[in-house]
Formats: structure tokens, C-alpha cells, sequence
């Protein structure tokens, strides 16, 4: 599965979090989750689970953490995606 | 000491038969049923398998929600909470700003058991299985006494006091004293005030051990809820959710808002589980105090009632309370009110009752109608004993409604009655 596609799906998956939706129309990667797409702190554990779910993957405590940019979500999710 | 006139200008209702005012007005007069039988009731061996639930569809949800609390939202008690409060806040004529806090108006939405609701039996099966890390960020939030009015309130952006009380079957009534008595002292503008159930096999199911639901209409749900019934066997529970802004006097008419009615008086107390008084039975001295206590605070004589709404859930209770409310209002056989509970049609809906059966009693004063006493086959001989059948209507009247009063009875020996006058401009 190519970024791309992940970025798309990711998209789909935290635009339920994000309160102002028009931010989405002009996502790139540097976006962070919680200071410019005003995602509450305590969704990114729902996030975190919506994506393990979709991906039939684990994040680990540690990873989420790192979860800051988009950029950086798709990186993990991708790496966890080739690890299966 | 400030001593404001408290008025109500604005209504919402999630009741097992109808969603939105308007429809439980219809759904009122026509006698509609929301009882249903339950599979799940049935497999799990409840003796009662049958309950109120209300039915909201995704179409009703979008009239009022995002699509966060569209799609993420699961407890039942917060979801019907949140629908009925917004719907009494844009009924009073009130708006919501993102941006802005309200200062001026808080709200108190008070629930049962809200963390009994069977959207949590997700959250203990993940917990028992070892896997309370899938939980997510919405477990605590949903189970929590307050979450209704977090939730509630995440929308309406209100800045004043807002307290989410619990005191079991009075919960609802009590909430609207509550917020009377906070205006009535001038510590805000606006209330909007109500309360909760949820639903489910956990709250239903730990009725059902107690053996007070009716176990003898699982073939014939609509019939299992029949209040002052000589055959009752014990009340339907059900679920769901009034609400109502309270508003100074002086504040609605400020701002041209259409007025409902106006809190005359209101009492609360507790039978402090003596003299007759119980976990699960009032203390019928306590209960009149009550009455009488509401009926003296609103300055109004026995003989200015044209409506009570009882409690009445259909149990052996109903006898007791009519007698109760004789006693009350002075025991004159020949001047007793009309008395009904639309709880033939909802069931028992806990700690909803009373602000649900509230909003039914608004709606029938705006609209000058007393609804049905549906599902009565026979009235209990010891209530004929005490008033006159009449007064039991058992279909719609048209009939105008001034002066209205209504009581709730709860577990832990609690009471509560709130007398009403509809509004009349000038």
C-alpha cells in the first residue's frame, strides 16, 4: 500500500475529529494533528484505534507519541503496514 | 432577597412514542404506544420482556448533530439528553455561538443510571477481556454522572452553573426545582434544565431481579403499562429524555420570547426511609408534606387544580399515591382534579419521568387538551373507593388547563412537586 492511498484514507479517518472541516481541503504532511487541525489531545487515542482497526495493525504507546504531522502518522502506519 | 418570577420558554422530548415536541403532542392525544417486546429481554430470561425505548433515526440526529457526535456518540441516556436540550434551547428561541460563552444561562441535566446504559457493555467487555486499551477516549466522559450535560453542553457553550443531579425516579422534577429556585435567587438568566435514562439490558435486567416490572404482557407489549389498572402487575421501564428553559420572568419577556407557563411553586423532600418510608416505597406523610408544601409556596387552594400528572407507574403504589393526593388537597372527594400519567404509553422511563412527563403536561396546558389514562381495563376499586371515576379520563378531553401539578416519587424515600400556571399574555 503506497502513501498516497494512506494519506486518503487518513484523511477520511480524523475528519469526524476535526471541528472546522474546511482545514481539510488543503491538507499536506507538515499539518500537525493537534495545533493546526485543533484536534482535541484526547482524540488522538481514538484516532490511534480507528487506524489500528482499519489496518488490522498495533501501534505502540511510544509510536503515538511520534504521531505529531500527518507526515509522520502515515510513516508509521505505513512501516507497521509493510511489517505484516 | 431577589425573589424573580420563574417562567419555562422552550420545550424538547425524546420519549419512547415520540421524538420532538411535536410529535409526542400527537403521539399524546392519539394514545401511541413506544412499548416493545425485546428479543434480547427474552434470552437473557427476564421475566419482563418488554420496555420503552425511543426510536431516532439518523435523519433526526443530523437535525441537531455533527457528525463527531453523529457517528461516535453511544450512550442513549447522553444521546437523548443532548437531542432534547438542543431542540427546548432553539424551541425558547435561543441560539448558540461557537465562539461565544453564555455567561447568563447554565443548565442542570440530571440522569440515573447513566453508566448502566447497554452502550457500556462494550466498555466491560473490553476491560474484562484484557483489553482496556481499545477503549478510547469516550468511556469515562460516557459514564459519568455529568457526561449528559458535558455533552450537552459542548454544543450550547453555556458559562453558568451546570450540575447534573441524580435522586432516582424525582430526578427529572427535581431538576426543574433546582433551576426555579436558581433564578428565583438571581445567579443567572436562563436554566435549561431536564434529565436522562438510558436503556438496556443492565438497567432493565436489574429492575427485572427486583420483581416491580410487569411480567404478564411479553405477547402483548403495547398493554403491559396500565396505571391505576386493576390488573397491574408492576410498571414497564423505558428511556429517554425531557428538557426545558427556565428563564426569568423579567428575561423572556425582554426579549419577546413565548411563554409557556410559570413555576408557581415547588417542594422537594424525603421521607427519610421511616414510617412507612422505605429504599423502594414513600413515606406517604412525607409524600402529602410535599404536595402541600408546593401548593402553599404557589399560593394556589386545591380547588385552582385542573390537571395532576402523577407519578403512577402501575404498580401496587398508584392506590397509595391517589389517596396521597386526596389527602393533599384537602380530601374532598367531589372537588378532585383530573389526574393522568402518559406513563400507559412510555412506561416508566426513571429518572426521564419526570421532566418527559413535565413536557407532557406543558404541551396539554399550551394546547388545552388532557390526554388519556390508555390500557385501563378496570380502575382499581381502591382508587374509586377514594375519587371519582371521571376524573380518570381514559381518552382525550379538550379541556383548558391553568393550573397544573405534578409529583414524582423516587428510590431512597425522595419526593418531589412542582405546581405550574399556563401563561396568558397581559
Amino acid at each position: 500500500m503506497d502513501k498516497n492511498t494512506i494519506q486518503e484514507q487518513l484523511k477520511e479517518i480524523i475528519a469526524v475529529y476535526v471541528p472546522e472541516k474546511e482545514i481539510l481541503d488543503n491538507l499536506t504532511l507538515e499539518y500537525d494533528l493537534i495545533n493546526d487541525l485543533k484536534i482535541n489531545s484526547a482524540h488522538i487515542v481514538d484516532i490511534v484505534l480507528d487506524v489500528e482497526e482499519k489496518y488490522d495493525i498495533m501501534i505502540e504507546d511510544d509510536a503515538i507519541m511520534q504521531m505529531g504531522t500527518i507526515g509522520q502518522a502515515i510513516d508509521i502506519i505505513h512501516g507497521k503496514v509493510l511489517e505484516k | 432577597m431577589i425573589n424573580n418570577r420563574v417562567v419555562i420558554t422552550g420545550i424538547g422530548v425524546v420519549a419512547p412514542n415520540a421524538v420532538g415536541a411535536a410529535d409526542f403532542e400527537k403521539a399524546l392525544k392519539e394514545g401511541r404506544s413506544g412499548i416493545r417486546f425485546f428479543e434480547e429481554s427474552q434470552a437473557l430470561n427476564f421475566r419482563c420482556q418488554i420496555a420503552g425505548k425511543p426510536l431516532i433515526t439518523e435523519n433526526y440526529k443530523a437535525l441537531y448533530f455533527n457528525d463527531y457526535y453523529q457517528n461516535k456518540l453511544d450512550n442513549n441516556a447522553i444521546i437523548y439528553a443532548c437531542l432534547a436540550g438542543f431542540e427546548a434551547w432553539e424551541n425558547a428561541g435561543l441560539t448558540h455561538n461557537q465562539d461565544q460563552i453564555d455567561f447568563d444561562s447554565g443548565m442542570i441535566i440530571g440522569s440515573g443510571a447513566l453508566g448502566l446504559d447497554g452502550s457500556n457493555h462494550a466498555v466491560f467487555s473490553k476491560i474484562l477481556a484484557g483489553n482496556n486499551k481499545r477503549l478510547g477516549s469516550r468511556a469515562i466522559p460516557e459514564s459519568m454522572s455529568s457526561g449528559a450535560a458535558a455533552y450537552l453542553n459542548k454544543i450550547l457553550g453555556l458559562g453558568n452553573r451546570i450540575l447534573s443531579n441524580s435522586s432516582a425516579c424525582i430526578t427529572g422534577t427535581e431538576s426543574i426545582l433546582l433551576g426555579y429556585e436558581y433564578l428565583k435567587l438571581g445567579k443567572a438568566k436562563r436554566m435549561l434544565c431536564g434529565s436522562t435514562e438510558g436503556d438496556g439490558i443492565f438497567i432493565w435486567g436489574a429492575f427485572d431481579a427486583m420483581r416491580i416490572l410487569a411480567s404478564d404482557s411479553n405477547k402483548d407489549p403495547t398493554n403491559g403499562s396500565r396505571p391505576m389498572c386493576v390488573s397491574s402487575v408492576g410498571f414497564v421501564p423505558g428511556s429517554g429524555s425531557g428538557a426545558m428553559v427556565l428563564e426569568t420572568l423579567e428575561s423572556a419577556q425582554s426579549r419577546g420570547a413565548k411563554i409557556y407557563a410559570e413555576i408557581l411553586g415547588a417542594d422537594v423532600n424525603s421521607g427519610g426511609l421511616r414510617d412507612g418510608g422505605s429504599m423502594t416505597a414513600p413515606n406517604s406523610n412525607a409524600v402529602v408534606h410535599c404536595m402541600k408544601n408546593s401548593l402553599r409556596e404557589a399560593k394556589v387552594a386545591s380547588n385552582e387544580i385542573d390537571l395532576i400528572n402523577g407519578h403512577l407507574t402501575g404498580t401496587k403504589g398508584d392506590s397509595t399515591e391517589i389517596k396521597n393526593w386526596k389527602k393533599a388537597l384537602g380530601g374532598a372527594q367531589d372537588k378532585f382534579p383530573l389526574i393522568n400519567t402518559p406513563k400507559s404509553m412510555i412506561g416508566h422511563c426513571i429518572a426521564g419521568a419526570g421532566s418527559i412527563e413535565l413536557v407532557a403536561t406543558l404541551i396539554q396546558m399550551e394546547k388545552s387538551f388532557v390526554h388519556g389514562n390508555y390500557n385501563i381495563k378496570k380502575v382499581n376499586p381502591d382508587i374509586t373507593a377514594e375519587i371519582p371515576l371521571e376524573r380518570i379520563p381514559m381518552k382525550t378531553l379538550q379541556k383548558e388547563i391553568n393550573t397544573a401539578i405534578k409529583a414524582n416519587f423516587g428510590f431512597g424515600d425522595l419526593n418531589c412537586s412542582i405546581v405550574l400556571r399556563k401563561w396568558k399574555d397581559g
